[in-house]
């Protein structure tokens, strides 16, 4: 049997659904609730308020507001396989099965062993972990533990994975109307009458804002809220418009593009697997208008965070929304007209109002007549000067009160209570004004900061625009929406403004909307401290705190909020931030507009993780390249490295064979058989046009324009400050045509730079690049046997191998197949790479696999690919190189043209520093223990016993075991390298090994004359 | 995010095109006589002015073709676009142009159209 609902009223005017109940757990324990109820109000139905601890001190926290603005109600849901911390019970609706727990306690939430924090409170003070932990640092290492504990908001599941499936969706619009009150659905239905595309977008479960609670007035003739239910029902049939709820419009920024959070199956208790779980929307909005409303704000008075006391506008809501009487014994705490309503509502709905305790003196409003006529008591120029209770208030003290001097004039009066409702006035919800740098001006009259309306891109209405009142709201947004149409209707020739537009009429209570700011109430009792007075309930900053930081010598409104974290984190100030600027003000002496205020961050209220990475996870994060022969590879057993994008064989290691044998294997095999190597993903870029050679003259250190025609050239790319960017053999194939390969990972760079050099440096050039990598397959042969394999594979003329010198290229046919060969080499073998068009690359590969069998043809992937250019001593551009290597710093001299007027990067290696000696230089190193691989990235020293911090000589670039010639090789970039050939020097090892003991030589370790590459 | 105007494809979001930095800074014909410290302002010295910015941008995951915008780094407002090789034509990318230190220095003086080597 769950536990009865004694909170929820007889009356059945909300808009929840009594006859489907809804069954779900908080805290391990079940209870019933009704469909629409939000986990707030189901909690309220079983007089719950207790739902949490707070942030800092681990006090009792309850239920406080009744929508996005709830500091306090961070709850956690369990799913079957994760779970979701700071959820807030005051926007999370029920379903049947809903698992909820309480969060920031331990062990329970009544007993939270945590919260002699707040006994402490006076050594917690703002700042105090800036303070404590300062000295000594190292000190640190050990608080952080303890500190990481008590602190934070909720828990992450332990397992990471989440299962939903989260989307992005892309939009464009006319107009944005951000928040569906009655502002927002007015000037939707004049924008939509336009024929202009509209969105409108609410953050609640259905549009209708604050209507949806007050049912107080009428709108032409008829009760509000059906007013706008037929807004709603015209706007929903009409094609130009989507109407959005559950859809948070949580950022707004440049140029209007906008960011909306749509929960779609969250308040669902079956989940249907199409849907997501989340969708976020990125808008892009040609105008927006904002009817974000309105946030009331509480009083800061000692103890006003105590359980059972709450917004008067939540408590209003909780009764009309949700027949949901949140206490029955209520004190009404205000300083304006509004909060009479909630003390009439709390009456007519059965509770007992004990007194209505009005800050301002001589209030002449016909609701207090009304009030005093039903006999309830109100106190005019008093004020709750405190709340006792200890895991719910129990009592408050009222005294008269002297709002000029900011203190009580008599002694209190202790009166006893299960509930306060406060309000302290409303703050227009300007987060998305201020989020795009909009200036906020203060209001004397509504006590308020207001935007200022001054882009031609957004606009505030209503309660946003601190036009409280319900009828000048409706006129604004009529008047708004129209001239925004107006605007759109000279750009777009779709859009036309009707010409009869009725301003709605209201009958509505006459209202005082100018509160009497009270920032804090001072009790005048010297054992109650402003100390539990709190300002910002969920970052537990208290009046005190933001006191003590003006005596402390922060001034400016940023470096408080920074220094007490008043109004940062998930809430972005939402109850708390004009009342700490209200008490710095004052505590400054200054008034509000002097002070200033801070600026609002996106998002407006915490969006998933899972929302903003969408369906970018997981396989889908970043796209994988495989070439056309990838599934022989993966047939034969190959391990793939990812180089760039790109998935490349790695190695092929055969049964029983570890990692080292099968390179040694491999190598062993082309150096003295052949090796075949997948070489697809080399980047391959074609280019034509009459300055063809002059510009790759340009581009290239050495000399391409005396290439003749059928001939390759290795070559040396520089950016403009004469560093080695990129590297790669090019073949001229006609007068006007040119094959350029580029290293792996670089193609996309080397196309984007050459493209730039063309478009903006060398517009006269007449030259034209097309990235063609994908359009060839390529297998590099090499090896001893590797010319009768071609030999033997040739289907038409096989004499032109005969005839092949090196650095040349044939234009060809191979097995049938159309092919460029290039007798190239990075192996330093007899080699030639074989470019197929990209389909015939696996058929290429599987036959001269074939036909290389019986000359012992292996195939080798990346790392053998390394071994045996290492040996060689030829760089790898990325390896070698890091941005800051020169061709001279590579010992390449012979690279770069003396002869040419000009290449990029030609000027920078004339520069001083780039001839300094002591530049770090390519050289090999030859351990002395052959068997002993030096790890890469490595630091060698001349001494290894200097003292700390020994001097760097350098970094080893490159390392391997080099099964030919039985030693291990390396490559560095030392300090003066160059002329350090025969020294020794010692690579210190980390975990107190040894360190490794070298000579500098030469890199190049095998066939130092090229003979077998030349053949 | 911006919203960029394409010369060639219209309206786009920012995250389709990479910012390439400074505009107008002409490269040094390489037969110069410029110091090493003349030359580093072409190679190294970039602006960072608050207010009116002269920017080359390239829509990168569209035409891929490049182009000028004058930008305020203030508001973010994107003032005007033109092509490359050209001069801005609004007032204030003119005066954003004349205003710029590197009209008046040595290695923009050095700087004249490459002379062709190939025939």
């Amino acid at each position: 049997m769950s536990p009865k609902q004694s909170h929820r009223l007889r009356a059945n005017s909300g808009a929840i659904n009594r006859q489907k109940s809804v069954q779900f757990t908080f805290d391990g324990k079940k209870y019933t609730g009704f469909e629409g109820d939000t986990l707030a109000s189901a909690l309220l139905a079983h007089g719950m308020h207790l739902v949490g601890r707070s942030f800092k001190y681990h006090r009792p926290r309850g239920i406080f507001g009744c929508g996005s603005e709830e500091p306090n109600a961070l709850i956690r849901v369990i799913h079957p396989s994760n779970a979701e911390p700071n959820l807030r019970a005051t926007q999370l609706e029920i379903y049947d099965g809903l698992v909820a727990e309480s969060q920031n306690r331990f062990p329970s939430l009544k007993i939270d062993f945590l919260s002699v924090n707040s006994f402490f409170a006076r050594f917690f003070p703002a700042g105090f972990y800036y303070k404590t932990f300062m000295w000594p640092a190292s000190l640190w290492m050990f608080y952080e533990k303890f500190i990481r504990q008590a602190a934070g908001l909720g828990r992450v599941s332990k397992d990471h994975h989440d299962p939903d499936r989260y989307e992005h969706k892309y939009a464009h619009c006319d107009l944005l109307v951000a928040g569906g009150g009655a502002s927002g659905l007015q000037a939707a239905l004049v924008a939509a009458n336009s024929g202009a595309r509209v969105i409108i977008a609410d953050e609640q479960s259905e549009l209708g804002g604050w209507l949806l609670t007050d049912n107080n007035f009428n709108i032409d003739q008829k009760p509000a809220m059906d007013w706008a239910s037929n807004v709603i029902k015209k706007l929903r049939s009409m094609p130009n418009v989507s109407c959005l709820v559950r859809t948070t419009v949580a950022a707004s920024m440049d140029d209007n593009f906008i960011l909306m959070a749509e929960r779609v199956t969250e308040h669902l208790s079956i989940k249907e697997a199409h849907l997501p779980k989340q969708r976020l929307w990125k808008l892009r909005a040609a105008k927006v208008i904002l009817a974000t409303g309105a946030i009331e704000r509480p009083l800061i008075f000692s103890g006003n965070d105590l359980p059972g006391i709450m917004l008067s506008s939540a408590a209003r809501s909780y009764i009309f929304r949700y027949d949901v009487l949140a206490g029955t014994r209520a004190i009404i705490f205000t300083n304006n007209d509004d909060a009479y309503y909630t003390a009439l509502a709390i009456h007519q709905a059965g509770g007992f109002v004990r007194c209505v305790v009005d800050l301002r003196d001589n209030p002449k409003s016909q609701i207090i007549t009304t009030l005093r006529k039903l006999g309830i008591d109100v106190r005019t120029g008093h004020a709750v000067t405190a709340a006792h209770g200890t895991l719910h208030v129990a009592s408050v003290d009222i005294a008269k009160y002297d709002t000029e001097n900011g203190a009580p004039t008599l002694d209190a009066v202790h009166m006893d209570c299960n509930f306060l409702a406060m309000s302290g006035g409303l703050n227009p919800v300007v987060h998305l004004h201020s989020q795009r740098k909009g200036r906020l001006i203060w209001d004397d009259r509504t006590s308020c900061y207001r935007p200022e309306n001054k882009s031609d891109e957004w606009v505030s209405i209503g309660s946003a625009n601190g036009t409280f009142q319900l009828g000048r709201a409706l006129s604004e947004a009529t008047k708004v929406a129209s001239s925004v149409i107006t605007k759109l209707t000279s750009e777009n020739k779709g859009i036309m403004l009707q010409e009869t537009i009725a301003i709605p009429q209201t009958e509505e209570n006459k209202q005082n909307w100018t509160p009497l700011p009270v920032w804090l109430v001072q009790s005048g009792q010297p054992y109650i401290s402003d100390k539990t007075a709190f300002v910002d309930f969920q970052n537990d900053a208290t009046a005190a705190d933001i006191k003590l930081a003006v005596r402390e010598g922060y001034h400016s409104v940023e470096h408080v909020k920074r220094y007490t974290t008043t109004g940062m984190a998930t809430d972005q100030g939402k109850t708390s931030n004009i009342n700490a600027i209200g008490i710095l003000a004052n505590t400054l002496n200054k008034s509000i507009a002097e002070t200033g205020t801070t600026t609002f961050r996106p998002p407006y209220t915490p969006t998933s993780i899972g929302a903003i990475a969408g369906r970018n996870i997981g396989s889908l994060f970043a796209p994988v390249r495989t070439t056309r022969m990838h599934s022989w590879h993966k047939a034969n057993g190959a391990t793939f490295e990812h180089v760039g994008q790109w998935m490349r064989a790695w190695y092929y290691p055969r049964e029983e064979e570890d990692f080292q044998q099968t390179i040694n294997r491999e190598v062993h095999a082309t150096r003295h058989y052949a090796g075949l190597l997948d070489a697809s993903t080399l980047g391959k870029i074609d280019v034509k046009g009459p300055d063809s050679a002059e510009f790759l003259n340009r581009v290239y250190t050495n000399n391409f324009a005396t290439l003749p025609i059928g001939k390759s050239r290795y070559g040396l790319m520089l950016k403009e400050d004469g560093m080695v960017f990129d590297d790669g053999v090019t073949t001229r194939l006609s007068e006007d045509h040119f094959y350029m390969t580029t290293t792996s990972g670089g193609a996309a760079g080397v196309l984007a730079w050459l493209e730039e050099l063309l478009q903006t440096e060398w517009q006269d050039l007449k030259v034209y690049l097309t990235s063609v990598t994908e359009q060839w397959s390529v297998a590099s042969l090499s090896g001893p046997n590797a010319k009768s394999i071609l030999k033997a594979c040739m289907s038409e003329d096989k004499t032109v191998v005969d005839d092949f010198p090196f650095m040349t290229m044939k234009d060809t046919f191979i097995a049938g197949i159309p092919a460029r060969i290039f007798r190239i080499s990075f192996t330093g073998e007899m080699a030639f790479e074989i470019n197929v068009p990209a389909r015939y690359g696996l058929a290429l590969w599987s036959y001269l696999m074939r036909v290389g069998k019986e000359f012992k043809l292996t195939a080798y992937g990346t790392e053998a690919m390394h071994v045996l250019r290492a040996e060689k001593g030829f760089i790898i551009v990325g390896q070698e190189t890091d941005g800051t290597v020169t061709p001279y710093d590579l010992d390449m001299h012979w690279i770069v043209s003396k002869k040419k007027a000009d290449f990029i990067g030609k000027r920078a290696l004339e520069r001083s520093s780039m001839n300094e000696p002591q530049r770090k230089q390519l050289v090999g190193l030859l351990t002395d223990d052959p068997n002993k691989i030096i790890p890469e990235g490595a630091h060698a020293v001349l001494d290894p016993d200097q003292k700390m911090p020994i001097s760097m000589l350098g970094h080893v670039s490159s390392s391997y075991y080099s099964p030919n010639l039985k030693h291990s090789i390396a490559m560095a970039l030392l300090k003066g390298g160059l002329n350090r050939k025969g020294q020794t020097v010692y690579i210190p090892m980390l975990d107190g090994q040894e360190p490794i003991k070298a000579k500098i030589v030469d890199p190049i370790f095998f066939d130092k004359q090229g003979d077998r590459l030349r053949g | 995010m911006l919203k960029i105007k394409c010369p060639i494809c219209g309206n786009r979001d920012e995250t389709e095109f990479s910012c390439g930095g400074e505009a107008h800074i002409a490269r040094p014909l390489v037969d110069n006589k410029l110091t090493d410290k003349a030359f580093s302002e072409y190679l190294f010295m970039r602006d960072n002015p608050k207010g009116i910015f002269l920017e080359r941008w390239c829509h990168t995951s569209g035409c891929r073709r490049w182009f000028n915008l004058a930008r305020d780094t203030i508001s973010h407002e994107i003032i005007e676009v033109y092509p490359i090789g050209q001069m801005p034509k609004t007032a204030k990318g003119k005066k954003s142009y004349q205003a710029n230190w590197r009209r008046r220095s040595k290695a923009e003086a050095a700087s004249k159209p490459a002379k062709r080597i190939v025939k």
